[in-house]
């Protein structure tokens, strides 16, 4: 409990479930006031019995008074102790009801008076089960979150947890009903109608365990069979999904493979393709053509130019990162360059090398072709050079393209961050 | 000076038949082996001055080869890890074992004699995607206390960077405007660096990046 909350209960008067008995009526009032609960409880109970004007109070008290919202009287209000305890409570509240009344005059005979006080303490139990269960949903996932960050708990043991809970509750559901039943039994005594309801119940309960009794075995087994099907099924499932990949990939390759058997760049081309895909299956990364990051989508545009020109492109990838619209232009530039490479670069393998870091990003695509005398570029290559640097430009970043002959060409792109 | 001698471990017999085919004329082949054993026995043997190795093989691969071998031998020969796989977990672990290098095997049988002879010149070599693993794992700030083998030196970047962008050590040579020998030397710093540093993310990046690399 917070100082903050405590002295605000302190200045209005609220009732305190944290430290009270029954509703915290008597805790909220010795709060208000400053003085010691065990008073004012005293005080109400010495009122309950000199007429039974405290226990009206009491009532009146709990209905009026809002409670102290603090977060423990809100997360304790479902907790099992409290629960029975409310019921608990409730039982005897309304068994001091009665014997008010009866002190006064009014007497009902006690085959309504029992069943009712285990009725209303049956009945609060479930009620406070099925409302503590309402009341749980907002709240539980600050009060459960904040161990859990704290302390790191596996899988496991927040399941056992959660199960132990579903335990408890189911258990106290169980008494509740119980407790409700019984109050049924303890009337139907009391008024003499027992007698037929037991022959009633003993027929049910007969017929119950006859059925269970053949029923059984067969209930047994299809449970085991219905969960061997499941795991069956499972199984079946991923050797499915297993065998759709690979037909789809290893299976239509090798196909390809055996169709262009004559051509070894073409074969060449369709084994590395196969092989990226392979990796990055086995890795566990997407495939390529979903790429959400920079180095899986250079490595899906560098795999697409080698099926297309059948040229080795090789990517290395220092650092990665989430691809933006800029990203994603400096990818395309990028495969704009390969193509070119792939294109002009006489069948030499294409290398690509990307750097990304908190300034800058950097995408390097090397051929080792004839090279060309910048001074007499074709006009087709021009244009392919113009859609790089152009696009380049138009998302902020610069290319250079540098090329001398004999050593090759080579692109760099670089895109840096913007401020 | 001679030719360096070769040893070729593989478990794949096809594999090793493949390269033994592209390596013959360019470099002699002192034996081949198919298993950590066999390896460790045939390095006793025939003495190679390189040692091809495959990283993954039954019972610990090219690590516990390297692992073996330093333990028998004063002058172990060099080793260069040769591997179908580009998880970084296996790339470091090979290097920090004591490979000299690490090149993946669409190299062509040219690349790869070249690769042998500068292992065998006490040079490093790295792969461009080795050189990528390396940025990646020296990316960031260097832990406390800082010590120089935590951290590359901006040359040092600047020639990783370069060899990840498919530049030869003579074309680096020419565009950082240094000679050829210091970009070995460079490269052979950051091979160290990469053996003897205690970055954490050494270790256990690579595990994490096994993961979502």
């Amino acid at each position: 409990m917070t100082t903050s909350s405590g002295s605000a209960s302190a200045q209005t008067l609220r009732r305190d479930r944290d430290a009270g008995w029954i509703g915290g009526v008597a805790a909220g009032i010795a709060r208000r006031f400053g003085i010691d609960p065990s008073l004012v409880r005293l005080a109400f109970v010495v009122a309950a019995a000199a007429g039974g004007f405290g226990l009206g109070a009491y009532l009146l008290a709990w209905i009026l008074i809002p409670s102290g919202e603090s977060a423990s009287a809100r997360s304790r209000l479902p907790t099992g102790r409290a629960a029975v305890e409310v019921a608990i409570g409730t039982g005897l509240l309304l068994l001091a009801a009665l014997l008010t009344f009866r002190e006064l005059g009014i007497w009902f005979s006690d085959a309504i008076v029992w069943p009712l006080v285990l009725i209303a303490s049956g009945g609060a139990l479930l009620w406070r089960q099925s409302l503590g269960g309402l009341a749980e949903l907002p709240s539980a996932p600050s009060a459960r979150e904040q161990p859990r960050a704290s302390t790191p708990r596996t899988a496991a043991e927040v399941a056992v947890a959660e199960s132990r809970r579903a335990a408890a509750a189911i258990s106290r559901t169980g008494i509740g009903i119980a407790l409700v039943i019984a109050a049924g039994f303890v009337f139907l005594q009391a008024t003499g109608a027992l007698g037929a309801a037991r022959d009633v119940l003993l027929a049910l309960v007969a017929t119950v365990v006859v059925l269970s009794v053949i029923f059984a075995p067969w209930v047994v087994r299809l449970v085991r069979s219905l969960t061997h099907e499941r795991t069956q099924r499972i199984r079946s499932q991923e050797r499915a999904e297993m065998a759709a990949h690979l037909h789809d990939s290893v299976l239509q390759t090798l196909a390809m493979v055996q169709r262009s058997a004559g051509d070894p760049n073409e074969v060449a081309a369709i084994a590395r393709r196969q092989e990226r895909e392979l990796r990055a299956w086995l890795a566990g990364r997407p495939a390529p053509g979903q790429a959400a990051r920079l180095a899986a989508a250079l490595e899906a545009a560098a795999a697409d130019v080698e099926e297309l020109y059948g040229v080795p492109v090789e990517v290395v990838v220092v650092g990665d990162r989430e691809l933006d619209g800029d990203h994603e232009a400096i990818v395309a530039a990028a495969r704009e360059a390969m193509t070119n490479a792939a294109k002009f670069g006489g069948g030499s393998t294409v290398d690509v090398y990307a750097e990304s870091g908190a300034e800058r990003t950097q995408v390097f695509v090397r051929d080792r072709g004839p090279g060309f005398d910048p001074a007499a570029v074709p006009g087709d290559r021009r244009g392919m050079r113009d859609s790089i640097v152009g696009r380049m430009q138009r998302h902020g970043g610069r290319a250079r393209v540098g090329s001398a002959p004999g050593g090759g060409t080579e692109v760099e792109l670089v895109l840096e961050k913007r401020q | 000076m001679s030719e360096p001698r070769v040893l070729i471990v593989d478990d794949h017999q096809l594999f090793r038949a493949g390269v033994r085919a592209e390596l013959e004329p360019l470099l002699q082949i002192a034996g081949e082996a198919s298993g950590v054993d066999e390896a460790v026995i045939a390095i006793q043997q025939h003495r190679p001055d390189v040692v091809l190795l495959d990283v993954h093989m039954p019972d610990g691969g090219g690590v516990e080869v390297i692992r073996r071998t330093a333990a028998q031998t004063e002058t172990p020969p060099c080793f260069l890890a040769l591997s179908v796989s580009d998880a970084a977990e296996d790339v470091i672990a090979v290097i920090r074992a004591g490979a000299r290098g690490y090149v993946t095997k669409n190299i062509s049988g040219e690349e790869l004699a070249e690769a042998v002879r500068r292992v065998h010149d006490g040079d490093a070599v790295f792969s461009p995607r080795l050189a990528g693993f390396v940025l990646d794992a020296f990316a960031g700030p260097a832990p406390q206390p800082q010590s120089e083998l935590d951290a590359l030196t901006a040359r040092e970047r600047e020639v990783l960077q370069h060899i990840a962008r498919g530049y030869m050590y003579k074309e680096i040579a020419l565009r950082l405007e240094i000679s050829p020998k210091t970009v070995e030397a460079h490269v052979s710093s950051v091979l160290r660096k990469l053996q003897l540093s205690s970055r954490h993310e050494l270790t256990r990046w690579a595990a994490e990046r096994g993961l979502d690399l």
